[in-house]
């Protein structure tokens, strides 16, 4: 069972650098399709920054912002948008992951291409925090008998 | 090609992997309907595998290009009559054994059956892709996701799972890597990673050292996933402490996907006559297979275990197939595809068989099954029907694999084999009579382990596990009468050509 | 002699991290230093194949208006499959430790003999 620090020192850095640590995550998610990061690589930071708040303010504390159930629906939403984009182009008559032909109104298909590969990376990140802090959760729930749901 | 047809290929993929995370978003409120999406989404998938499998038959190898990638740069699907065969055989076990997994997942796992179905649905995918897949690092991809969900399977049985589960993940591991660095060197030879480029871009290259340390790979990699002996360590506890459903969903399938992987390593990337002529590996393939055999076959006779009996059996009926493919002739080849199939039909026969009787009577000790046949008729005719193929009788289906082994060793000259697999179904006849004869005599009163009689009302298993069992038993003799149309119709196209 | 071992020293790495990996898996007796093992099999094979796209006076392979030939930056392919199989070590260590957490409330310890021993 996780309890949280008593040093005040710690609680407030934490505290103070969470916010940074989201932002930078979403940095790299966005950044993904030209230049290095990515879904996955985004997707950890930000399932880092939840277990950063955890390890500092305890299990109790952080199981009322983010709760089990939540993280079942984030996993799961989060694979869907990206097999859902992917069966978004086989309803359009192309083949599965061809982004060329969703129907966005921007310039070339290059340009189609890169955000259809964005949106895939949203979904990857998303999906791959939520699994980031159930792996934490439930490996830190041990000694109370595990969680359940 | 945008015509609905061809875009089964990645619906066979596609569908079950959809599921398999919406079963957790809908398991939430109904807790039943995870079973229910779990059949409906493998049983779309078997309805594509039969289109794709008749689509090939009739027009040739069909190919299907991910994200509209041509070939050398984006990933393909390739079917040829190989993958759909192998396609139609892991979709309609699968069923069958999914059909069947209801009664035993209530009894054995009340209440992790949501995340259960989820994880179950997810080794259907990979195995699926495996078969698939033209492109040998996303084979790597569907390969690691198949192992990492059955290791997961596999650690929620019963006492000396997790501990089977974590020798397995460690032995697996070891696999998946080994098939990682022979991609890798092929990679770095041919700058390519689709397998019909390599198979084009490999010939001028088979003197150097590279492509036969990646070959070298790829074998032990396949090897250790498959069980071969004497890597086949991790199988016996891995099969018997995994849950009744999960053995019998893992028993029929994995292994055989494994030796496809063996099959479209050494006769798609490489040509056979590398594997004939340049190096002597298929002497080395079929002289381990032969003692594979026989070693698998004497373990089992130690075994007071019913499924432990079936796993070490399972280690050598790998070495039958991999014979087959180690004898590199036409019959012998022919047989190994053969025996793919029916022992996919046998297994799956057996290991329900051992899942009924853990779900009615809660045993599993050979000696202790004295008269049940009094209690479960069918359940034990069906036993006597697997038993009867296994050991080689006919007209059941496995009489005819084992003949076409034969004829492939007599057509390469060497008696040995010849003597390995007489012997060889002599032992399956002794420990699988043994079987029998307890579920039918009461031979067992003075043995130590042995029990009085259990008592003699009827009562069958329920509908839902009954059913699977007697289709794969109607199956295992209908195959064996039916051999030649299958071999004649299906198989002859999918050898690699040059045979 | 001393060439071939010094300009292929990527090779050696690779091969001595794997040998410590497999050492560590077979050898220790701990539970937890086998899965340790493991992860440093499965690194090197990474570091290894993330070395073979190395060229000469190539540059990173993000698109900069100075360099507009392809051939001037080095192969991104390598990388590319690597963050697949860093994903896949992730998971395996994620599930393995699953599993070791199971074999803990079972058997109170994670000593491979003393398993073995209150099993028999």
């Amino acid at each position: 069972m996780i309890i949280e620090y008593e040093n005040v020192i710690i609680k407030t850095i934490c505290r103070l650098l969470i916010p940074f640590i989201q932002l930078f995550a979403i940095y790299v998610i966005m950044h993904g399709h030209y230049s290095p990061g990515g879904g996955f690589q985004g997707g950890v930071i930000l399932g880092a920054s939840f277990i950063l708040l955890v390890i500092a303010y305890g299990l109790e504390e952080s199981r009322r912002r983010i709760s089990l159930k939540a993280l079942t629906i984030y996993a799961c939403v989060g694979l869907f948008i990206y097999s859902g984009i992917g069966a978004l182009c086989l309803l359009m008559g192309a083949n599965y992951l061809d982004y060329g032909i969703l129907p966005l109104p921007l310039s070339s298909i290059a340009t189609i291409r890169a955000m259809g590969i964005l949106g895939i990376e949203i979904g990857v990140g998303i999906g791959v925090m939520a699994i980031m802090i159930c792996i934490f959760v439930g490996i830190a729930s041990y000694e109370t008998g595990g969680e359940n749901g | 090609m945008n015509t609905m047809q061809p875009q089964a290929v990645i619906l066979i993929v596609l569908i079950p992997l959809m599921s398999s995370y919406a079963i957790p978003l809908l398991g939430w409120r109904w807790k039943g309907s995870a079973y229910f999406i779990a059949l409906i989404a493998i049983g779309a998938s078997s309805v594509c595998s039969l289109l794709l499998l008749w689509t090939v038959l009739k027009q040739g190898t069909i190919h299907y290009h991910l994200g509209g990638w041509l070939p050398p740069w984006g990933i393909e699907y390739v079917i040829d009559p190989l993958n759909g065969f192998m396609g139609v055989v892991v979709c309609g076990i699968s069923f069958l054994v999914t059909l069947s997994s209801k009664e035993s997942v209530e009894k054995e796992l009340p209440e992790k059956k949501v995340r259960f179905y989820a994880i179950y649905l997810l080794l259907f995918t990979g195995l699926m892709g495996i078969v698939v897949t033209g492109d040998v690092f996303n084979l790597y991809v569907f390969l690691e996701i198949a192992s990492l969900t059955a290791y997961a399977l596999i650690a929620i049985g019963e006492d000396g799972a997790p501990l089977a589960s974590f020798n397995y993940i460690i032995m697996g591991t070891i696999g998946a890597c080994f098939y990682l660095l022979g991609v890798g060197y092929l990679y770095i030879v041919t700058g390519s990673l689709n397998i019909a480029d390599l198979a084009k871009l490999l010939p001028p290259l088979y003197h150097s050292k590279v492509v036969l340390i990646a070959l070298a790979f790829f074998l032990i990699g396949t090897a250790i996933k498959m069980g071969l002996f004497p890597l086949h360590v991790w199988l016996p506890d891995a099969y018997t402490y995994a849950p009744s459903a999960v053995s019998s969903f893992i028993a029929p399938l994995m292994t055989k996907v494994m030796a496809y992987i063996l099959i479209r390593v050494m006769f798609t990337v490489f040509q056979p006559s590398y594997s004939i002529e340049v190096i002597p590996l298929t002497v080395i393939l079929s002289w381990v297979a032969a003692v594979a055999i026989i070693v698998g076959s004497i373990m089992a006779l130690a075994q007071r275990d019913l499924k432990r009996m079936l796993a070490y059996s399972s280690v050598s009926q790998i070495g039958y197939i991999v014979l087959g493919v180690g004898l590199a002739n036409k019959m012998g080849l022919l047989g190994a595809y053969l025996h793919i199939l029916n022992h996919a039909f046998m297994k799956g026969c057996l290991f329900l068989v051992a899942g009924a009787l853990m779900y009615r009577t809660g045993m599993r000790n050979i000696f202790q099954l004295g008269m049940i046949h009094r209690k479960m008729p069918f359940t034990m005719g069906a036993l006597v029907i697997g038993a009867l193929s296994m050991i080689g009788i006919p007209p059941t289906a496995g009489f005819f694999s084992k003949w076409y082994l034969i004829l492939g060793s007599i057509e390469a000259q060497n008696w040995v084999f010849v003597a390995v697999i007489l012997a060889s179904s002599l032992l399956n006849a002794l420990y699988f009579f043994r079987v029998i004869e307890n579920a039918y005599f009461e031979v067992s009163r003075g043995h130590p382990e042995g029990e009085a009689l259990i008592e003699p009302n009827r009562e069958e298993v329920p509908l839902s596990m009954l059913i699977p069992i007697l289709v794969l038993a109607a199956g295992i003799l209908l195959l064996g009468l039916f051999n030649e149309r299958i071999i004649s119709g299906i198989l002859i196209f999918a050898l690699p050509p040059g045979f | 002699m001393v060439d071939y071992l010094i300009s292929k020293y990527n090779y050696w790495v690779y091969i001595f991290l794997m040998m410590l990996g497999f050492y560590a898996m077979m050898g220790k007796r701990n539970l937890v230093k086998k899965l340790i093992g493991m992860n440093i099999f499965q690194t090197a094979i990474i570091l290894y194949y993330i070395s073979i796209g190395v060229k000469k006076g190539g540059t990173l392979p993000i698109f900069m208006e100075t360099a507009p030939r392809a051939a001037d930056y080095i192969n991104p392919l390598p990388h590319v499959l690597m963050l697949t199989a860093i994903v896949v070590a992730v998971s395996t260590t994620g599930v393995a430790l699953a599993v070791l957490l199971m074999i803990y409330r079972r058997y109170k310890t994670l000593e491979e003999n003393e398993i073995l021993k209150s099993i028999r």
